[in-house]
């Protein structure tokens, strides 16, 4: 999601890292450098200016300025405060009320209606008995777009009337008489200038009381977000947003605007065009995420000091065009061993597909030996074609390795799974992996 | 011993992890150096223009200043740096520095045609843009537009996916004193709407047909391959290319804009911009940024959601309401 915003930050915290005395000039140009990148990724001047005056009154202090990893200790109070701004822990949505009634407000384009649809299906899952209520009675075909969205969810759609106003009370008597325990009310886009309809969305609030009023506020915005979620904020009266189109490359910044500016939680995260596609937002994750490029680019460092560069942008090359062999395995998994311990370099790779929640994971070392006693009991033909080990081959390299069949027949199982997961992850271009920064041409 | 699916599992993880770094190490040598940056003052951003106007002799605070209130208005670092850059080379003592942004704005349009129609052979024109920017009211907008100049408009929605999507165009069609010629179920194929929208609208001797397409963010690979498909079988269906790709860009929109325009541009060959919802409080600062960028001209602006609020572009009305607010 902040991929970009990533790699520009892991670039000022490489350059911080490296030395070991810091001086408060050197802070600044590091902050200047942060602000520049949370600019660019869309984050409010003002947002960002409050941010970078917290780091750095923190990182000027004695226990910093002082400490035998100033530049770490930067890392940390940058990440801290990140964090804060995106509205500090996570908030679990709940929704009680009898029924719960939930409003959902914004600009035209934000995302609404997919986004009431998408947390029907959240609380449908829980167990919720979720009723839609269309109130955008302004966009032409919008109700028909929440019938049409409620049919394929399976979740009731009413729309009764002609003004938003009374369209939302009827669905809460209705939800009463049907037994919903939760109404999601979809109203109209506004532009947060349009004094009419903010009044109107203000009418809306007034009548039904909702538990929740919820922005949804489109990734893609720039600086506007702060001044639309001040107005929505003033008239409506937010308890959250709903980041929206989350799934594209925008950097997002607008996530960190909008929870500074309204002191209020990002509850979920738009993530793609199904109704389905809706994550929980984790402030804690995302700034970790954000700065975890630290420590990826400390990996980074110490591969380019042990790592032979042609061997790896030849294996690099292979994986693209799906030819990567045992062979290219063995080799990367001694360049693998030079960088150091398994479980140290795992911890360094945030949110690697398949690793997460493993971090914690002991890791065998001999484990190493044994794949590596494996691979190389194999013919040169076999490990170019795993494909033509049969039982008495199997047999073979399980005697010729000192291990067992069982041995042999899981590693070959886990190299074709993670063949087919390279050639998921990559498509054919190279795969997006959270805290690793684009690359350019690939 | 006990071959153990974690421990194996995290071995090709690590290998994964070796290639990735590797490819990493390998693109970053083609990384461009970063460009110098500029002196920059942290200060709240107010009335930075009319500050810098009202001095004698600006500092170098002063021109720092105005970059960044380009900056607070979507236009972006790298624009905003070479926009003032010329304001500066320009400036002498005395002038309204103001005057100077503002024409220099302008002048960064300089020479953009405008929006044109064939007048001998049916008009092609396709819409395109990610989720929300407002493609569906802007292509009712545009047929109004053209009904009142006197064109017969045919209106065709390729957007398959999206619940409603056809009803909307419905809508905005009939309004708009145009008409619907082409259709599909939701799911139905969006190249052949494309392709069935040339052919009827060349039976009914309609002078232009508009194409809605679905809302995609630019990042999808395959939404964005289908785009280009439709785009060839427009071409196909109509012998030529299409007159014109409008993409359709939110004037609220971030950076983000850019990475927009790019890909948009590359799978479907934009030939202009509309900058919808300028009636809010965002300037559509990215247009500017877009423009720098990638040199793509901005045909149209969208100031509401009625018929008529759709203007062709006006360099200077642009630039004045940017710097101005």
């Amino acid at each position: 999601m902040f991929d970009q915003l990533t790699d520009r930050l892991g670039a000022v915290f490489k350059k911080l890292r490296s030395r070991g005395k810091l001086h408060p000039k050197q802070v600044d140009a590091a902050l200047d450098e942060i602000r520049d990148a949370l600019l660019d990724a869309d984050v409010a001047v003002e947002v960002a200016d409050d941010l970078l005056g917290r780091v750095r009154d923190r990182a000027l202090s004695e226990e910093v300025m002082t400490s035998l990893t100033p530049g770490q200790q930067v890392v940390k109070v940058v990440r801290d405060e990140l964090t804060e701004t995106l509205g500090g822990t996570h908030r679990s949505f709940t929704a009680s009320g009898d029924p719960a009634v939930i409003m959902m407000a914004g600009l035209q384009g934000s995302g609404k209606t997919t986004a009431c649809a998408k947390v029907a299906v959240h609380l449908k899952e829980k167990g919720r008995h979720p009723l839609l209520v269309a109130a955008d009675l302004q966009r032409p075909a919008a109700v028909d777009q929440l019938f049409a969205l409620g049919s394929e969810i399976g979740v009731p759609v009413t729309s009764d009337g002609r003004d938003p106003v009374k369209v939302a009370k009827a669905a809460l008597k209705q939800a009463r008489r049907d037994g919903h325990d939760v109404v999601i009310v979809d109203t109209a886009g506004r532009v947060h200038v349009d004094r009419e309809m903010m009044r109107e969305a203000g009418r809306i609030r007034a009548a039904i009381k909702p538990h929740h009023a919820l922005m949804a506020v489109d990734a893609t915005v720039g600086q506007d977000a702060v001044r639309q979620a001040r107005a929505f904020m003033d008239e409506v009266d937010l308890t959250g947003f709903i980041v929206t189109k989350l799934d594209g490359d925008a950097r997002g910044g607008a996530a960190l605007s909008v929870t500074q500016v309204t002191g209020r939680p990002v509850y979920f995260a738009g993530t793609g065009e199904r109704p389905a596609d809706l994550e929980p937002f984790y402030p804690d994750r995302m700034a970790s995420r954000i700065l975890g490029m630290g420590d990826v680019l400390s990996l980074v460092e110490k591969a380019e000091k042990t790592m032979d560069e042609d061997q790896a942008k030849e294996a690099a090359e292979k994986m693209m065009r799906a030819e990567f062999s045992l062979d290219d395995f063995l080799t990367q998994l001694r360049e693998v061993r030079k960088l150091g311990p398994l479980q140290d370099l795992l911890a360094m790779m945030p949110g690697v597909p398949g690793a997460r929640g493993l971090k914690d994971v002991q890791v065998d070392e001999k484990e190493v030996g044994r794949a590596e006693a494996i691979i190389s009991s194999m013919t040169p033909g076999e490990r170019r074609n795993p494909a033509i080990i049969n039982g008495s081959r199997r047999s073979r390299i399980a005697r010729g390795s000192g291990t067992s069949v069982g041995a042999v027949n899981a590693l070959l199982k886990q190299f074709d799974q993670t063949k087919k997961m390279m050639k998921r992850l990559t498509g054919g271009r190279m795969p997006m992996i959270p805290g690793m920064p684009r690359i350019p041409g690939m | 011993m006990t071959p153990t699916g974690i421990g194996l599992e995290l071995l090709f993880v690590a290998a994964l992890l070796v290639i990735l770094v590797g490819a990493f190490l390998v693109g970053r040598r083609m990384r461009a150096p970063g460009e110098p940056k500029p002196a920059r003052r942290r200060t709240v951003l107010r009335d930075r223009v009319a500050r810098l106007a009202a001095r004698d002799r600006p500092t170098e605070g002063d021109w720092a200043a105005l970059e960044e209130g380009l900056v607070a208005a979507d236009a972006g670092r790298t624009a905003a740096r070479r926009v003032v850059g010329r304001v500066r080379e320009r400036y002498q003592s005395g002038q309204d520095p103001e005057r100077l942004l503002i024409d220099e704005i302008a002048a960064a349009f300089g020479g953009d045609p405008a929006f044109a129609l064939p007048a001998d052979r049916l008009g092609v024109v396709m819409v395109v843009g990610i989720n929300g920017t407002g493609k569906t009211t802007t292509i009712g907008k545009l047929a109004r537009r053209l009904a009142t100049e006197g064109r017969t408009v045919a209106v065709a929605n390729s957007d398959t996916f999206r619940a409603a999507a056809g009803e909307q165009v419905e809508v905005w069609a009939r309004r708009a004193g145009a008409e619907v010629v082409a259709a599909q179920e939701r799911g139905g194929d969006p190249g052949a709407v494309a392709f069935d929208a040339v052919q009827a609208a060349r039976a009914r001797n309609r002078d232009v047909v508009i194409v809605d397409t679905a809302g995609r963010l630019h990042s999808k690979r395959p939404l964005m391959d289908e785009l280009a498909k439709v785009r060839r079988v427009l071409e196909k269906a109509s012998g030529r290319s299409p007159d014109d790709v409008l993409l359709v860009l939110d004037a609220t929109s971030g950076q983000n804009g850019i990475a927009q325009a790019k890909a948009f541009t590359e799978s479907a060959g934009v030939t202009g911009i509309v900058l919808t919802k300028m009636d809010g409080t965002a300037r559509g600062g990215i247009v500017l940024a877009v423009r720098e960028e990638l040199g793509t001209p901005v045909k149209f602006v969208g100031t509401g959601e009625k018929l008529e609020d759709l203007q062709p572009f006006d360099a200077q009305a642009y630039a004045t309401s940017l710097v101005r607010g």
